[in-house]
């Protein structure tokens, strides 16, 4: 590791309508340094990234590259100068070709026309250095979430090399696919690039960062070194206070034990879909929380769809309180007093134009019907006690749901079913790409609701968290359920146990 | 007393048809006609099966929906079924170069209806039956100088869409004809894109812009926007008429209507029988050999409250308009 | 004020336009009454602009929806057909029911394309759009169908209190869309189904039934802009009814600050968008300017007004009002 400096940032700062979102930030990175940028939603991360690469226009401060000063105007120019992003949201273009995604813009040419052939072999080898095996002339948009990321990193990576900014890469990746990137982020440290890792994942920075750089309230609040950064001290620059929850996260706290789940609610029977999942048998009961264990791909998100109508079932039924039922589409399962929030949250999950107000009544509109409308005070009232509830901030109802961070949007979308009133709550990743003080909040409505009579199917991808919650866990492989764990049984290894049985290797994706 | 005449016509004509049916050499015509985008082309239409009646030759109608590609299809098919002769009022001007020289080859005469081609006077064409328009808006100008005389007067004018051949000429004509007149003045002049709804719009702006008791006389480049414009002078308590003259160009029905009730002044007619002088000359052509001119310019005749209007608006309110 | 606020730059623009068309037209803002109605300028501006605001209600819910009705035209064309060939031998409410029907049913025809069978918006009405045409040509077969029925041509050139009938109209659709849209939740799902069609069948969103309900409700409006259209002139003109105005609607919708992509819409702020385009052509038609002119003139103002709602432009005006 070479100690010499790639990229200098100095005095950088941003306001938005008299918000001061960036302070004075100054940070630093080294050649062939991986550079954790850590900090609580609202931070400052993301404007820190928009505005050093010129997709925000800074209003003040300096930046130095390899010595130059530089001051680009949009992405792309960041770009050309030397500074590739990749953002949490990929930023292809799902109907292109996964090799035409890659070399868009720059596509290889001969006399004006487009070499296809050499194109896709450029993306093999390109890919293969990813570990990714795929064909590069399928639509990018048939591939799982993971894949397209590592597109978009590879692409990245073969723009420009010499500092790579990755927001979050690995929200939607599974271990396997993790493992990959890691190996690529090493190999590129060593030849002599700068990254910046933008994560929520702990693990994962003490995995492979060098150094770390934490953000809180728009300022710099320290630079130290991985290695001699303890992870409790860690958590607490981030949050600025002392959050019990966090240190029950972070030493992965016992499960509370409690007792037997209550009545059944919900009971699936061979519920499957040709092509889709394979059949499968589920009971939730009242008061309990069921986990969805499995990696990306296994089924998971699949199960959810199916029991909310979002994908009509092709065999086997639902039982809800022992008596069979039609779940023909979501207005369905709404009306069973079911709800889902959806893994997907901006494209699924919100509707960014609207309030927050708005996104929370929507559910609970759409049961009503039409020509039955919640009166605004109503409206008003719901939302003011869901944002009191849930701490969404900031706690402006009528601010549009979009500007909102990560975390706060899932929370108002937690809302949103809340205000149904369901006996049965289906919650896909609801802690994925939020920060560690809204986890902790999050993990603990759970319980609460939990608490409070609620039937919750939960799936996750970070295991300890599905243990720390889940009085039962049903595990998905390859489409198909393969374990029930309850009780006793519930813990880390039996789960990876179950997972890895058979030594099943990680997939390979393939285009759906 | 020319509706009385034209009924004997057609008496006449009838009488000739079942006669020329009689006849051994009876001729087939194809008539490949653009569509029925207005009422005066249906009219057109209903005369021409008319006309062809009368001579006791049968017509074959193509309508082409407005597409050049249609009315190719249709001469082609003409060309492969033998007709006679061939009537073409063409959609566009060019374009035409290729399929009428396969009609020239299979010897069968071509005649273009209502509008040229482009180039003109070739001899892919037999001959073109058309009017005049700079000279209906001749007949439109030179009415309205006699009927204002030496007296000031105030014009304001409803052009055809913008850009259109028949807008342009129809001002041309009437320009030439009243610019001789320092007596009569044209103060505005705005399009009312052929249409009733934007000629009452247009005229409604104009009676604000000028007042409407400055306004002395109205020209509109078809009868459907003076139609309008009609309504818009009697909204705004003007008399159409009387207080303001109007003179407008084509001679559909309505107008007559509105001729008879003392609302409308003159206007110049646009045949719709464009057809029959056609079928003379193909007639003589076929049977004595007489080549007829290149350009066979219809009438532009001028109606006034004179002539009846009643009865001229019988006459032709069955055609289609 | 909320609203008002919501509306500064389309406010703006009116004022501005009619300013022009005071300086153009001296007595451009001098109203009397005669015969009973309100006449001058201003009033045309209002009157002639009555069909587009009409089609403006309607289409201004399938945008926000996402979608776009490019055969409001030639639906006009089709009701005013069926208005003018009943007007003389039924009374006045049957034919508005034959026409409205009409209107009704065409909607309801794209919408189902739209919503069951998947076609893109743009496609399934461009479809309505030709045809329409020709059927309103098949009604009339092809001449101008006059009528002479007093009480057809009373919701053309009629006035109550004074108030054109058209502009009469406008106010009594705009209160009627307001109600059913505003009073229910159906806004609220017309936006949501716009913003994001996915969450919102998620959510439990009837979409489909939204979208068809939306094109339901512009050919409703466009059909009633037709009767307006064909009352005015006292015949349908199958021809000519409406031709092109289907973008005007667009222009009004778009001026109104909705976005093409669908989400937040403001009824009376598409009613005052298709006044705005109104007021520029009775100005236009005022100005004596020669009518080659008159599609340049349009262009510059709509793309003035358009250049004033650009975020990008609000904060340069923001900048330049700092010192």
């Amino acid at each position: 590791m070479s100690d010499s400096v790639l990229l200098t940032v100095r005095g950088l700062s941003k306001s938005f309508a008299g918000h001061q979102a960036l302070a004075g930030v100054d940070f630093t990175l080294r050649r062939g340094e991986i550079h954790a940028l850590l900090g609580e939603n609202g931070a400052g991360k993301s404007t820190f990234i928009k505005t050093l690469t010129g997709v925000v226009r800074r209003d003040a401060g300096e930046v130095w590259l390899d010595g130059e000063p530089i001051a680009p105007r949009s992405a792309e120019a960041a770009a050309r100068a030397g500074i590739a992003t990749v953002y949490q949201e990929v930023g292809l273009l799902p109907n292109l070709t996964v090799a035409q995604n890659l070399f868009l813009g720059r596509e290889p040419t001969r006399f004006g026309l487009v070499r296809n052939r050499e194109m896709r072999r450029r993306a093999v080898a390109l890919l293969a250095d990813f570990g990714l095996s795929i064909d590069v002339g399928a639509p990018l948009g048939r591939y799982p979430v993971a894949v397209q990321h590592l597109v978009a990193i590879a692409r990245a990576v073969d723009l420009s090399a010499r500092a790579l900014i990755l927001d979050e890469p690995t929200a939607s990746l599974d271990t396997h696919e993790v493992t990959v990137l890691f190996g690529v982020m090493r190999r590129l440290a060593e030849r002599g690039i700068g990254i910046v890792f933008v994560t929520h994942f702990l693990e994962q920075v003490y995995a492979i960062t060098d150094r770390i750089t934490v953000l809180r309230n728009g300022r710099l609040v320290t630079e130290r070194e991985t290695a001699r950064f303890p992870r409790i001290e860690l958590v607490h620059t981030m949050l600025g206070h002392d959050l019990a929850e966090t240190e029950a996260r972070v030493e992965q706290a016992d499960r509370p034990a409690r007792a037997g789940s209550g009545t059944p609610v919900l009971q699936a029977e061979g519920l499957g879909k040709a092509g889709y999942l394979q059949p499968i048998d589920l009971t939730v009961g009242s008061g309990e929380v069921v986990g969805l264990a499995g990696l990306l791909g296994s089924g998971r998100t699949e199960t959810a769809r199916l029991l909310f109508g979002a994908e009509r079932a092709d065999r086997g039924r639902i039982r809800l309180d022992g008596k069979p039922v039609q779940i023909g589409g979501p207005r369905d399962a709404l009306r069973h007093r079911f709800g889902y929030c959806p893994e997907e949250r901006k494209t699924e999950g919100i509707v960014a134009d609207l309030t927050v107000r708005e996104n929370i009544v929507l559910a609970l509109q759409a049961r009503r019907g039409p020509f039955r409308p919640l009166g605004r005070v109503a409206q008003d009232k719901i939302a003011r006690d869901f944002i009191a509830m849930l701490d969404i901030r900031p706690p402006d109802p009528e601010r549009p749901i979009g500007l909102l961070s990560g975390g706060n949007q899932q929370k108002a979308l937690l809302a949103r079913w809340l205000a149904t009133e369901p006996r049965l709550l289906i919650l896909d990743e609801p802690t994925r790409g939020i920060d560690v003080g809204a986890h902790a909040e999050i993990i603990r409505l759970i319980r609460r609701l939990c608490d409070e009579g609620l039937a919750l199917l939960v799936i996750s991808s970070e295991l300890e968290e599905i243990v720390t919650y889940s009085d039962r866990v049903i595990v998905m492989r390859d489409r198909a359920q393969v374990a029930e764990l309850a009780g006793s049984a519930v813990d880390l290894t039996a789960i990876l146990r179950a997972i890895a049985a058979e030594a099943a290797p990680a997939p390979v994706p393939e285009p759906a | 007393m020319r509706g009385t005449i034209s009924i004997k016509a057609m008496l006449a004509g009838a009488l000739l048809a079942w006669a020329g049916g009689a006849q051994a050499a009876s001729l087939t015509v194809g008539f490949s006609q653009i569509g029925s985008e207005s009422g005066w082309r249906a009219a057109e239409t209903t005369v021409t099966k008319d006309e062809a009646k009368k001579r006791g030759i049968t017509v074959k109608i193509a309508d082409a929906q407005q597409k050049q590609e249609n009315q190719i299809k249709a001469i082609r098919s003409f060309v492969a079924q033998g007709v006679d002769g061939i009537l073409l009022a063409p959609v566009v001007a060019t374009g035409w170069d290729a399929v009428l020289k396969e009609a020239r080859d299979a010897k069968i005469p071509v005649i273009l209806l209502d509008r040229d081609i482009d180039p003109a006077g070739k001899d892919l064409y037999l001959t073109a039956v058309t009017s005049d328009s700079v000279e209906e808006g001749r007949v439109a100008g030179t009415w309205l100088t006699k009927t204002v005389g030496d007296k000031p007067c105030n014009v304001v004018e409803l052009q055809g869409t913008v850009g259109a051949s028949v807008a342009t000429n129809r001002k041309k004509g009437f320009d030439a004809a009243i610019a001789p007149h320092a007596n009569i003045k044209l103060v505005r002049s705005q399009t009312g894109d052929f249409t009733r709804a934007k000629g009452k719009e247009v005229m409604e702006s104009f009676i604000k812009a000028e007042g409407g008791r400055a306004i002395c006389a109205v020209y509109a480049h078809n009868d459907d926007m003076m139609v309008g414009a009609i309504q818009a002078m009697k909204e705004a308590g003007l008399k159409p008429g009387k207080e303001i003259l109007t003179v407008s160009i084509d001679a559909v029905p309505d107008i007559f209507k509105a001729m008879a009730a003392g609302e409308a002044n003159a206007t110049v007619e646009l045949t719709p029988d464009m057809a029959g002088p056609a079928f003379d000359a193909l007639k003589a052509y076929k049977e004595k050999g007489t080549v007829p001119p290149k350009w066979i310019q219809t009438e532009s005749k001028l109606y006034t409250a004179a002539d009846d209007p009643m009865k001229v608006y019988n006459s032709k309110k069955n055609l289609g308009y | 004020m909320r609203v008002l606020r919501s509306g500064a730059p389309q406010l703006l623009a009116f004022a501005a336009v009619l300013l022009a068309d005071r300086l153009a037209s001296p007595q451009f803002l001098a109203v009397h009454l005669q015969d009973g109605r309100l006449f001058g300028s201003l009033v045309d501006v209002f009157n002639r602009g009555a069909p587009v605001a009409l089609l403006s209600l309607g289409m201004v819910l399938v945008v926000a929806t996402g979608g776009i009705d490019l055969s409001v035209g030639a639906v006009m064309a089709i009701a005013g057909a069926v208005a003018a060939s009943l007007a003389d031998s039924y009374p006045l409410p049957v034919v508005l029911a034959a026409a409205l029907g009409t209107g009704l049913a065409c909607g309801l025809w794209n919408g189902l394309l739209v919503a069951s069978l998947r076609i893109q918006p743009i496609v399934a009405t461009l479809i309505l759009m030709v045809a329409g045409r020709g059927i309103a040509q098949l009604i009339t077969e092809g001449r101008i169908v006059t009528f002479t029925s007093p009480d057809l041509a009373f919701l053309g050139g009629g006035a109550l209190l004074g108030v054109p009938m058209p502009v009469v109209l406008v106010l009594v659709m705009l209160l009627l869309t307001l109600a059913l849209v505003r009073g229910s939740a159906l806004g609220l799902m017309i936006e949501a189904t716009g913003g994001n069609a996915r969450a919102s069948a998620l959510a439990g969103i009837d979409t489909r039934s939204v979208t068809v309900a939306v094109y339901a409700w512009s050919g409703l409006c466009a059909a009633l802009a037709g009767v307006v259209a064909a009352a005015d002139i006292l015949g349908a003109d199958a021809n000519n009814a409406g031709l092109w105005l289907e973008l005007d609607a667009i222009l009004a919708v778009v001026v109104a600050g909705s976005s093409l992509l669908g989400g937040r819409f403001s009824l009376w702020l598409a009613v005052l968008g298709a006044f705005i385009i109104q007021a520029m052509n009775t100005g236009i038609l005022l100005s004596g300017l020669p009518p080659e002119l008159n599609l340049v003139v349009k262009a510059a103002v709509v793309l003035a007004v358009l250049l004033l709602q650009s975020p990008r432009l609000s904060g340069l005006t923001l900048l330049l009002r700092k010192p």
